[in-house]
C-alpha cells in the first residue's frame, strides 16, 4: 500500500489563513509531573494561551479527614506531597496542637527540624534533577540527585519505618524516638552533602546551555507575585524577603541561625528559582548542623491524652514547606472529627501564575516554567 | 567572562569523575542484595525455623530491621489459637484510616494460658489491596496484640483471594517478631513488663487501701448502726423516710472497673 505524499508544490503561498493551533499538553505527558493537562494555543511556536487543568488526581482528601478521627488522617496527609511527607506532618500538627493545648517535649522539637531540613533536601536536590532533565539533560543529573536522595530516605526509614510515607509526627511530639547511632549517621550524610553540593553546581550552574535556557524565561514580576499568593522559594525568587520559618518562628526555629536566601532583581526567571533553590539547601545544612549539635536525651511524646478530642474551636498551622507556605486549617466542635479540614497547599496557589508566565514564550519554555514551578499533583489536587 | 562552553566542558569533568569513581571510589553505591548483613549471605537463624516460616524469613532479612509493611497478629508461645493475645476488642478496625481491618469477636470467652478468659478473634481479616502500612493499628492497641511485618514478597496472581489475608495467615509469634524487628520487640516486651509489674505494684497498693477503707467502713457502720438503734430507741413510733445506711453504703463496695473494660471505655469515648 503506498501513502500519496502530499504534494507541497500546490500550496499557494499568497492568501494562505493561518490561524491558531491548540494543543493538549497532558495529562500523561512526560513533562507535565503527573497527571496535568495544558490546554495551550499556540501561534507557531509562541504559546498565545495556556489552560490550566486538573483534577485528574483527586482523591477526595478533605472530606475523607472530616470523616474519621484526627489521628487517621495523619497517614492520609503523608500522601499529599509525597516527596515530603515529614513537612505535611508537622503543618497538620501545628495546627491541631492549637485546638488543645499540648506541651512539645525538647527532643522532638529538634527532631522535627531535623526531619524537616532533611525533607528539604530531598525535595530541592530531586526538584533540580527532575528540572533540568525537563531541559533535556536526560538523567544524569537526575540520578545524582537521587543518589543523594536515597541516603537520606534510609535515615528516614531508620527513624519511621517508611522511606517516603513517614507518617511519623503525632500530636504532642513524635511516634517513635530515633534508633540508636540514628543521629550519628544523620550528622555523616549530613557532613558529606556540602561535597556533593559543591559537585553539582560545578555541574550545572555555569553549563551555557543552562544558562541560555532558563535567564529571562518565565519573568515573575514581584507585584504579581505577591498579589497571586505565591510563597516558597518561588516568591523569594521575585525578590520578596518571606519564610515563615523567620515569620512565625514556629516550633524552635528562632534558635537557629541562617539566611534566607531571595533573589535581589525584579525578575524572577526560572534561573531565579533554580538558583534560590541550591542556596536554599546550604541554608538547610546550616540548620541541620545546629541542631545535631543541641539535641539532647529526653522524652519524645507530651502529654497528649489516648483520645484526641478537642473542645469548640478553630485553628490555622502552617510551615514553611519546601515548596511554599503549607496550612491546615482544623474547626473542631467537640467530636473525635474535625467539622472542617481544610489543606492550603503551595502548589496548587503557585500554580495559578503559570499562564501568565508563560504567555509569549516559546512551547518547549513552558515545558521548563512548569519544571521551575515545582508542582506535585498528590497536592493540587488533593 | 570565560571562554563559551567551559561550563560545559567543567560539568563534563564532573561526570567523567563520577564515571571513573563508579568502580574505584570508596563511597560508590553497589547493589548488594544483603546490605546489612556482614557476610553477604542468608542469616542461619532462617533454617531454624519450620520451611514456611523460613521462607518468610529470608524475605525479611532483605530489609533493614527498621522497615514496616502489612500488620501481623501476635501470638505468645504455644498453640497460636491458644496464645493469641488479641482480644477482639476491635479499635483497630475502628481507627484504621483505609479500614482494611474486619473482625468478627468470638460468642464465648476463652481460657488463655496464664490469664483468664477472654474473647478471641473468630474472623480476623486483612485486606492488604488496601491497607497503606501506616502503623495506626499498631499504636491503638491496647493488647501490644497486632504489630507490623516486614515481609514484602507478596505479589500474587490472583487479585481478591490472596490479598485478603485470614486470621491464621496473620498470626505469628513473638520469636518471629524477634527476628524480624529485634530491637522493637525488645523496648516492647521491656514495657509490657513494666506496666505489668506497675500494675501489680497498684494492685497491691489499691488491695491494702481497699482493706483499710473496709475496716474503716465497717467501724464508721458499726457507728452508725449504734446512732440509728439509738435514735429508734428514742423515737419508736416515726416512720424513716432516709433510706437505711446499707443501701447508701453498697455502691462503695463494688470493686474498682477491672483492667478488661478499659478498651471498651475508651471505645465509648468516640
Amino acid at each position: 500500500m503506498t501513502v500519496a505524499a502530499p504534494n507541497y508544490e500546490l500550496v499557494q503561498q499568497d492568501g494562505l489563513e493561518t490561524s491558531l493551533l491548540e494543543v493538549s499538553m497532558g495529562p500523561h505527558h512526560p513533562s507535565t509531573h503527573g497527571v496535568f493537562r495544558m490546554d495551550v494555543k499556540l501561534d507557531g511556536e509562541t504559546v498565545v494561551d495556556l489552560k490550566p487543568v486538573f483534577g485528574y488526581l483527586h482523591r477526595n482528601h478533605e472530606k475523607l479527614a472530616e470523616n474519621m478521627s484526627y489521628l487517621a488522617s495523619m497517614p492520609f496527609t503523608d500522601r499529599l506531597d509525597y516527596f515530603n511527607s515529614m513537612t505535611n506532618n508537622w503543618a497538620y500538627a501545628l495546627a491541631a496542637e492549637q485546638l488543645v493545648e499540648i506541651e512539645i517535649p525538647e527532643r522532638a522539637e529538634y527532631l522535627r527540624v531535623i526531619m524537616s531540613e532533611l525533607t528539604r533536601l530531598v525535595n530541592h536536590v530531586s526538584l533540580v534533577g527532575f528540572f533540568v532533565n525537563d531541559l533535556g539533560a536526560l538523567g544524569t543529573p537526575l540520578l545524582y540527585a537521587f543518589r543523594e536522595r536515597e541516603k537520606i530516605l534510609d535515615l528516614f526509614e531508620q527513624a519511621s519505618g517508611a522511606r517516603m510515607m513517614c507518617n511519623y509526627f503525632r500530636f504532642g511530639g513524635l511516634r517513635c524516638d530515633v534508633p540508636d547511632g540514628w543521629l550519628d549517621r544523620t550528622r555523616e550524610v549530613v557532613d558529606r552533602f556540602p561535597k556533593f553540593l559543591d559537585e553539582y553546581e560545578k555541574l550545572l550552574c555555569e553549563n551555557e546551555i543552562i544558562l541560555s535556557r532558563t535567564q529571562g524565561v518565565g519573568n515573575l514580576s514581584k507585584e504579581l507575585a505577591i498579589s497571586a499568593g505565591i510563597t516558597g522559594p518561588m516568591l523569594r525568587a521575585s525578590g520578596v524577603n518571606y519564610d515563615i520559618r523567620k515569620v512565625d518562628n514556629y516550633g524552635i526555629y528562632e534558635r537557629f541561625k541562617f539566611r534566607v536566601p531571595y533573589s535581589e532583581g525584579d525578575v524572577g526567571d526560572c534561573y531565579d528559582r533554580f538558583m534560590v533553590r541550591m542556596l536554599e539547601m546550604r541554608e538547610s545544612i546550616g540548620i541541620l548542623r545546629q541542631a545535631l549539635d543541641g539535641i539532647e536525651n529526653g522524652p519524645i511524646m507530651g502529654n497528649a491524652g489516648k483520645v484526641f478530642k478537642p473542645q469548640k474551636s478553630e485553628a490555622y498551622g502552617r510551615v514553611e514547606a519546601p515548596k511554599g507556605e503549607l496550612g491546615f486549617y482544623l474547626v473542631a466542635d467537640g467530636t473525635t472529627q474535625p467539622y472542617r479540614y481544610r489543606v492550603r497547599p503551595p502548589s496548587f496557589i503557585n500554580l495559578t501564575v503559570l499562564q501568565d508566565m508563560c504567555i509569549g514564550q516559546q512551547v518547549a519554555d513552558a515545558v521548563i516554567i512548569l519544571g521551575s514551578i515545582d508542582i506535585v499533583l498528590g497536592e493540587v489536587d488533593r | 567572562m570565560s571562554v563559551l562552553g567551559s561550563g560545559i566542558f567543567k560539568g563534563m569533568a564532573v561526570t567523567l569523575k563520577n564515571f571513573v569513581g563508579s568502580y574505584f571510589d570508596k563511597e560508590r553505591l553497589t547493589t548488594n542484595e544483603y546490605a546489612w548483613q556482614a557476610n553477604d549471605k542468608l542469616p542461619e537463624r532462617a533454617g531454624d525455623y519450620p520451611k514456611e516460616e523460613a521462607e518468610q524469613l529470608s524475605d525479611t532479612t532483605t530489609v533493614t530491621q527498621y522497615s514496616r509493611n502489612f500488620p501481623m497478629l501476635l501470638h505468645d508461645a504455644g498453640e497460636p489459637m491458644d496464645t493469641v493475645r488479641c482480644v477482639a476488642c476491635q479499635i483497630c478496625e475502628r481507627e484504621c484510616p483505609p479500614q482494611c481491618i474486619y473482625i468478627e469477636k468470638s460468642t464465648e470467652k476463652k481460657e488463655r494460658s496464664g490469664n483468664k478468659a477472654q474473647f478471641y478473634p473468630a474472623t480476623f481479616d486483612i485486606d492488604v489491596s488496601v491497607c497503606m502500612s501506616c502503623q495506626i493499628c499498631v499504636e491503638v492497641c491496647p493488647f501490644d496484640a497486632i504489630v507490623m511485618n516486614s515481609q514484602f514478597e507478596l505479589s500474587t496472581p490472583s487479585r481478591f483471594g490472596e490479598l485478603l489475608l485470614r486470621r491464621d495467615d496473620l498470626l505469628k509469634s513473638n520469636d518471629y517478631y524477634y527476628k524480624i524487628h529485634p530491637e522493637e520487640a525488645s523496648a516492647r516486651d521491656k514495657r509490657i513488663a513494666d506496666e505489668k509489674a506497675a500494675k501489680e505494684a497498684k494492685k497491691k497498693a489499691a488491695e491494702a487501701a481497699k482493706k483499710k477503707a473496709a475496716e474503716a467502713k465497717s467501724k464508721s457502720e458499726a457507728e452508725a448502726k449504734a446512732k440509728e438503734e439509738a435514735e429508734a430507741a428514742s423515737k419508736p413510733t416515726e416512720p424513716s423516710d432516709t433510706p437505711p445506711a446499707e443501701s447508701t453504703a453498697t455502691p462503695s463496695t463494688e470493686p474498682p472497673a477491672t483492667p478488661t473494660t478499659e478498651p471498651e471505655k475508651e471505645g465509648s469515648a468516640e
